[in-house]
């Protein structure tokens, strides 16, 4: 039983899982620093 | 404090690779399950991992109980949130390891079932987090932490009380090792201990700041001239 599929998906399947959340979570740091130029401009409101 | 979270992640990124050269090549094949076992330096300290995460969820949940410090609420929210990330790799990688040793993807067994429940009380106290917008969210949300965290123990232990066709735990099992597997499981369970917190660290800043937004956006709000409403 060598089983070197399962180990490249197990191994892939965690750094996707990892990756993708990262990804989420720098997403939101780029919309949230988009929100604060926004309210740093003066007398602008959406 | 500017230099640290690269330095961190930098120090995280060799350890992490070198935990998988350990795991990958280093690590002595097992006899019976071949390659495959190796599934177990991912699996294993991702589970330790999620333990812990719900554990720090559960104390930061006490303390936003008792002293209803937002700090406090805001660790709750990213240990949860990390917790569930990690937990949802035990999901994953513990099927693709059972399909070739036990001949099945899952099984109702006792260990299984209480993970997926685990991860599920999990995932409904991100839900409750993040569509329910009432001043009493928190409090809600700590009280599902204190309960949730009851299951931790309960999916640690139940290969202990109940039949199942999980092996027994490395940790306190009565079973026996190799102790350079041992060495590389501890080794993958620093690396990914390492990177949970530096994960964790850059969502509480991530969280601060959302709360600082939406406080600047209500106050934009109170101070608008036309009174309006956005």
């Amino acid at each position: 039983m060598s089983g070197n599929p399962y180990l490249f998906a197990a191994y892939a399947a965690t750094w996707i899982i990892h990756i993708v959340y990262l990804g989420t979570i720098v997403s939101r740091y780029s919309r949230l620093k988009r929100e604060i130029e926004e309210l740093k401009k003066p007398g602008v409101r959406s | 404090m500017k230099k640290t979270f690269p330095i961190l992640g930098i120090l995280t990124a060799i350890l992490l690779s070198y935990a998988l050269y350990m795991a990958l090549v280093w690590a002595p094949t097992e006899r019976t399950m071949g390659n495959v076992q190796r599934i177990f330096y991912y699996h294993v300290p991702s589970a330790w991992t999620a333990f812990i995460l719900f554990f720090v969820n559960f104390a930061a949940s006490i303390v936003y109980l008792i002293k209803r410090r937002p700090a406090a609420d805001i660790v709750a929210l990213v240990s949860a949130e990390v917790g569930v990330v990690f937990c949802t790799v035990v999901l994953i990688t513990g099927p693709i390891w059972a399909r070739p040793v036990w001949g099945i993807w899952w099984t109702w067994d006792m260990r299984l079932t209480s993970t997926l429940v685990l991860w599920l009380i999990y995932v409904s106290y991100l839900f409750l987090r993040r569509f329910s917008s009432g001043g009493q969210t928190p409090l809600l949300a700590a009280a599902l932490a204190v309960l949730g965290a009851l299951c931790v123990p309960f999916v640690y232990f139940s290969i202990w009380f109940f039949r199942t066709q999980h092996p027994q735990p490395v940790m306190g099992g009565g079973g026996s090792i190799d102790p350079r597997m041992l060495h590389v499981l501890l080794i993958n369970w620093l690396a990914f201990s390492c990177f949970a917190f530096l994960v964790c660290w850059s969502r509480y800043r991530l969280e601060r700041l959302q709360r600082d937004v939406d406080q600047a956006h209500a106050m934009e709000s109170l101070m608008d001239p036309r009174g309006s409403v956005r």
